[in-house]
């Protein structure tokens, strides 16, 4: 399983790696971690003219707090976004679902952008950007411009980023702590598995208990991670107990698109992808409510 | 295609060698600079059986091409081993555990419970499978594998 | 029976031992097929079919020979003409198999034709240059309907798509199933999966024009590999010399290779060149054809109200890919075991065998007794609970009791030596039978399923050629040996040489440990060593969980027969019978004068040096051979197709306890136990190691794994994303308890252990979900039980 060949070239700056995208034609890749790129080139499955080499542009790594924003460089490795404590305090939800992203080895490599480039229909990371309503900042040699993660995933695999656009980085809004818990449920196969669906959730409780605000999504079910907003809409205001919970998550049928692959049918992945949104809201109003670490 | 040339720190020594951008670390260091200690099982990032050490960290070198390391720090199962060829405590672990039987995963193996004890000296058996959690054996069930960090641990304690 | 390993006292087996070969494994030293690297060597990559069945109407290569760097492509069609058809079990003189497809390309991934160039790299480039004018044409996928009258065949030379069905009868099975009160029926099925080692198969052939002799070095696990290569080159067999000191990293039954290594073979002798084949993985999951036993039970058994099985009916059709290799022998070997642990006193087997258009079969782990016993299993819990017994006890009413043995069976195998019901009452001791019941109830109680399996399963071993009459009474073997040449050197160590490869069994250790105690010689002194094969002598090869076994009693013939010369020497020199004289860590002293002693450095220095000490018409140094029948062997089977299979029979009871996710359909184990009595243990480290990765292996086979084909016939687990391998996070921490009741037929009693874990284990686990599902009334009968399998029968049911 070798790769069919390629030019390489390693750049310094997103300004480079924009300059070599634009001249390396539309077959020309920006490689950063490989987790995902390098197997789809060993079986041939993938086969760029040029790769562009990210790894020693400095400006596209770290993790920094900008107002009410935690903004996530596209080459930050998900090693460092899963230590950090600023991820941790600011986007729990995020650092809980990173542990469930391949194996301590990729991680090392693979990044943020990366996976949100890759836009599997299964992956954690696109199903955080989507759940919390990220924006993602991309350039090339004609703009810089700024995408809602609703706007960035068209379909399994596909962005709207276009083949000259470098991923710049991610922006999460940070909300308020108090009274604010995650949660984030998802089956797989195996441990450290694709999902076969998932489901993240976050939500703030006022004063007296009611939900006050509420972002639930799914992936593995639809092309894309789907933002549940009729559930959404239905659970804001109420009190988020177990049968209302129960009641929303079970009818969103005409919602999901889930495909079947060999290791699970359509039907299995839609019946699931509710349990997940189910056991994601509770979990979320459980640690808004303090009962739950 | 064009050849690179490619340097690189391999268990402490300056290595180099010419390759094309498309052989991958792993390939580059078992055919060019002859370290046939890290293994090939899948060649597409699921097994860990290629293992190294890339900067500190446990990377898999089939899911890197060896131009993109060109410059950095690897260490491979070779290098675990000291000037003399005086056995690691975790090698020796290893051997006086039988965490092994046909040692095609080994070098993966050592690379990787190797990283987690330097990361976490005293990791619980549920950190020493979260470990090597990416790296695949058809023939130990894993068992003795932990039990092999986890005299590892309590040697290098005991140590200190 | 002894509850220890250590009876009598041993100086060394039996005992804790470093393995000698770890040493080079975790310095990275091992010596893997890949890591030989040789000038000149040219790289093979495969052309693949994308066809379920296709004919090849023709292939152009020009574009691919073009490519700078590329040296040749190999069709089917030339090796056709220029080698032989390579051999199959049963007599099947019109299905012939070369190792490229030939006319027709028979399954999705089949290799059509090899392309040799100076790298792996551009061997892959200059595959997507050969053109295929393929005409695709009918295909059959399930084995029921490639049994029907008008299915497409696979081989229409054959006339068939069946390559064998034969049913055999021991004892009155009518009689008893009409008297018996109770009976019941069922299907179990037993998906198509396999051991997958982790490294691929890997062959590297060079022909030195100068000798004249084919050098082979490959990842092997086989018997009769050399004279294979050489029948299928018409060379003669001391034209080829295997090298078997090549590490194999993993086997586990399936590295047979010989079509890879046929291919390598030609090329080199045509090309002049060293030529390599390194599987990748994409073709190794396809068309490397080393994939498992796809089988389709239908069980009947009667019984009465207590639960006492009478008799069985098996039948199984096995889906053997689309041709024969190991496959239908695979069938025949579970014959060995047919009644399982129990008294079953009659009992009949009708063996299927049918080719479909899928990937091929190899031999795995266990030969087709461990989904056997997954079978039998799942019957022993069908009757406990249509009577309402508890499943341990039925298992107790019906297990062979301690003073049966040796035991014989309805088919003619002699159980050697067994004490089944000590293990179980230790087992269930040890694990908390009750307690884990409790513990089960409560996770119940909390609203998940839980279910606590158990089983309890043979392991024969020792291996034997029986089976091969058995299915085709025109192969009338029954040699079935090893061997060790020892030689003592001048100085005093020791080197003993085994004929045949390893892959993580620990032979050569197996060697000094052995040896060592026969010559009460320290085994740090003795060294075992692979030889080549045009120095080795007769082996079959570490199947058939045999090696502890045969290479064991070789070892200690040829050790014996040292000593035996050692006090011959001393004898003479001292001018006494043999019968005064003491051995004693190879010194040799006189029995009451213990002044008079000869040291071992002494009788070595005679040996070698000293000629006029030695006595009348000895040979001068110090070396023995001893090549061994397997005991119990050597007889064909009865017309009836009695006759006994293995030697030695190993049991191992498993008690696992699982929680299910009733909405998603997890299995999760939280506690595994197991019984193991495989007789004396020569090295407790190895023994425990197999057993702890055999039952990964189990686990895997039960939970996790099964190569998947769409109704179009295309292979959808063609690499590790789709084939899933269980991690150290899906494999629980196994708890095992020991027993050690030897046999009567082996040098110290001991039995194989190659596959244990993985026979009992699938059988255990089936059990624990079985046992789960049962307050739901419901029940799974196939394996692998995935995660979307569990559910899809949940699904609805529960609130």
């Amino acid at each position: 399983m070798k790769a069919a060949s390629f030019d390489y070239v390693r750049v310094a700056s997103i300004e480079e790696a924009c300059q070599a995208l634009a001249d390396g034609g539309e077959d020309a890749r920006i490689i950063a971690g490989g987790q995902t790129m390098i197997p789809l080139m060993a079986m041939r499955l993938a086969r760029p003219s040029l790769l562009i080499d990210i790894n020693d542009v400095s400006e596209l790594a770290g993790i920094s707090v900008d107002g009410d924003h935690l903004v996530i460089r596209a080459g930050t490795r998900q090693y460092d976004t899963l230590a950090s404590e600023t991820v941790k305090s600011q986007l729990p939800l995020l650092a809980d679902a990173l542990s469930h992203v391949g194996h301590t080895q990729t991680r090392n490599r693979g990044t943020v952008g990366g996976s949100l480039v890759n836009a599997d229909p299964s992956a954690e990371i696109p199903l955080i950007a989507q759940t919390l309503d990220a924006t993602i900042v991309a350039q090339s040699t004609r703009s810089q411009r700024t995408i809602a993660a609703s706007d960035f995933f068209e379909s399994a695999m596909a962005t709207t980023l276009a083949p000259d656009e470098c991923l710049v980085e991610v922006r999460f809004p940070i909300w308020p702590s108090e009274n604010t818990g995650f949660g984030f449920h998802e089956v797989s196969i195996r441990d450290s598995d694709f999902a076969l669906a998932a489901a993240a959730a976050q939500t703030t409780l006022d004063g007296n208990g009611k939900c006050q605000k509420l972002a639930v999504a799914i992936c593995g079910a639809s092309p894309a991670a789907l933002r549940l907003t009729g559930v959404e809409g239905t659970l804001v205001g109420g009190d988020l107990n177990d049968d209302a919970i129960k009641t929303t998550c079970a009818n969103i049928d005409d919602l999901i698109d889930p495909q079947s692959d060999v290791h699970a049918d359509a039907a299995y992945r839609g019946r699931v992808a509710k349990v997940m949104a189910r056991r994601a809201i509770s979990d979320a109003r459980d640690r808004a409510n303090g009962i739950l670490a | 295609m064009s050849e690179h040339k490619i340097t690189l720190t391999v268990n402490g020594r300056e290595m180099s060698g010419h390759a094309e951008a498309r052989l991958t670390l792993v390939d580059f260091l078992r055919d060019v600079l002859g370290q046939t200690g890290t293994h090939i099982g899948c060649e597409h990032g699921v097994c860990g059986a290629c293992s190294v050490v890339m900067d500190g960290k446990p990377v898999r070198s089939c899911l890197m091409f060896a131009v993109m390391a060109d410059g950095h720090d690897i260490m491979t199962v070779e290098g675990l081993e000291g000037p003399e060829g005086e056995l690691s405590p975790l090698q020796d672990a290893f051997w006086e555990n039988h965490a092994m039987q046909c040692g095609y995963c080994t070098p993966g193996m050592l690379i990787a419970t190797h990283t987690l004890l330097q990361e976490n000296p005293n990791p619980n058996e549920a950190e020493i499978r979260e470990a090597i959690g990416g790296n695949l054996c058809r023939c130990t069930g894993y068992q003795q594998i932990v039990e092999a960090v986890q005299m590892t641990a309590k040697k290098l304690r005991a140590a200190t | 029976m002894p509850d220890t390993n250590a009876s009598p006292e041993y100086r060394y087996i039996t005992k804790k031992r470093r393995v000698t070969e770890d040493r080079r494994f975790i310095t990275g030293r091992g010596n893997f097929a890949a890591d030989y690297n040789m000038p000149g060597m040219l790289h093979v990559a495969m052309v693949t079919s994308p066809y379920t069945c296709a004919e090849i109407k023709g292939i152009n290569a020009e574009a691919a020979l073009a490519l700078p760097g590329v040296r040749y492509v190999l069709t089917g069609a030339e090796l056709f003409e220029n080698i032989n058809p390579l051999l199959s079990g049963l007599d099947l003189p019109k299905v012939k198999r070369i190792p490229l497809a030939h006319e027709r390309a028979r399954y999705a991934g089949e290799w059509v034709a090899a392309v040799v160039a100076e790298t792996r790299h551009i061997a892959e480039d200059a595959v997507e240059l050969v053109e295929v004018d393929y005409n695709p044409i009918e295909f059959v996928i399930d084995p029921e309907e490639a049994m029907l009258p008008d299915a497409p065949l696979v081989h229409p030379q054959h006339g068939s798509n069946i390559l064998c069905d034969k049913t055999w009868v021991w004892g009155d099975v009518d009689d008893d199933f009409e008297s018996a009160p109770h009976s019941l029926a069922f299907r179990a099925r037993w998906s198509r999966c396999s051991t997958v080692p982790i490294e691929t198969f890997v062959v590297t052939a060079k022909w030195d024009e100068g000798k004249e002799v084919l050098d082979v070095w490959a990842s092997i696990q086989m018997p009769k590999y050399p004279e294979q290569i050489a029948r299928a080159l018409s060379l003669p067999v001391n034209a080829i010399n295997v090298h078997f000191d090549v590490d194999v990293g993993g086997s586990y039954g399936l590295k047979r290779g010989i079509r890879q290594t046929v291919i390598v073979s030609y090329l080199t002798r045509k090309l002049r060149a060293p030529v390599r084949f390194n599987e990748d993985r994409l073709e190794n999951m396809s068309g490397g054809e080393m994939h498992g036993p796809d089988r389709i039970f239908d069980m009947e058994v009667a019984f009465d109200d207590d639960g006492i099985m009478h008799s069985l009916k098996i039948k199984a059709t096995d889906d053997a890919g689309c041709y024969p290799g190991r496959a239908p022998l695979q069938l025949g070997k579970p014959v060995s075991a047919i009644v399982g642990p129990y008294r079953i006193k009659s009992a009949s087997y009708t063996a299927i065998s049918v080719t479909t258009n899928k990937t091929s079969q190899e031999a795995v782990r266990g030969f087709g007794q461990a989904p056997t016993n997954f079978a039998i299993e799942v019957m022993v819990d069908k009757v406990a609970r249509k009577l309402g017994i508890d499943r341990d006890e039925v298992r107790r009413r019906n297990l062979i009791r301690a003073d049966e043995f040796p035991y014989r069976i309805p088919s003619g195998s002699e159980y050697d030596s067994g004490d089944y019901h000590t293990v179980l009452d230790k087992l269930q001791e040890s694990a908390g039978w009750q307690e884990l019941l409790a513990k089960r109830d409560a996770i119940r109680a909390e609203g998940k399923l839980a279910g606590l399996g158990i089983s309890t399963c043979l392991e024969p071993s020792g291996g034997n050629s029986s089976f091969e009459p058995f299915f085709n009474p025109k192969n009338d073997t029954t040699t079935w040996m090893e061997s060790c040449l020892i030689k003592v050197d001048m100085l005093g160590s020791i080197t003993a040489l085994m004929g045949t490869s390893t892959s993580g069994q620990g032979h050569e250790t197996l060697l000094s440990a052995v040896i060592g105690e026969v010559l009460e010689r320290d085994p740090d002194t003795i060294r075992g060593v692979h030889a080549e094969s045009l120095g080795a002598l007769p082996s079959n090869s570490p199947v058939g969980s045999r090696m502890a076994i045969m290479l064991g009693g070789a070892a200690a013939g040829a050790a014996e027969k040292i000593k035996k010369q050692l006090l011959e020497i001393a004898a003479h020199n001292f001018q006494l019978p043999v019968d005064r004289l003491i051995y004693d860590g190879g010194d040799i002293s006189v029995d009451g004068d213990p002044d008079k002693v000869m040291s071992w450095n002494l009788l070595i220095d005679i040996a070698h040096r000293q000629y006029h000490k030695m006595p009348l018409g000895s040979e001068p140094g110090l070396q023995a051979q001893h090549t061994w029948e397997v005991p119990t062997g050597g007889a064909l089977p009865a017309e009836d197709g009695t006759v006994q299979m293995y030697p030695c029979y190993a049991f191992e009871a498993h008690i696992p306890l699982i929680s299910i996710d009733p909405e998603t359909g997890q299995v999760e184990i939280l506690d595994y136990h197991m019984g193991h009595d495989c007789g004396t243990v020569l090295n407790p480290d190895i023994v425990r190691g197999m057993t702890f990765g055999g039952i990964a292996h189990g686990i895997g086979a039960a939970l996790y794994e099964k190569f998947e084909y769409d109704e179009g016939g295309q292979h959808l687990s063609g690499s590790f994303m789709d084939y899933l391998l269980p991690s150290s996070h899906e494999i629980p921490h196994v708890e095992m308890i020991k027993h050690y009741t030897p046999s009567p037929l082996t040098t110290f009693g001991q039995k194989g252990s190659g596959e244990s874990g993985y026979l009992g284990a699938p059988a255990a686990i089936a059990s624990a979900v079985n046992d789960a599902l049962a307050p739901l009334g419901k029940s799974i009968e196939t394996l692998p039980m995935r995660v979307r399998d569990i559910e899809a029968l949940l699904n609805g049911q529960i609130e």
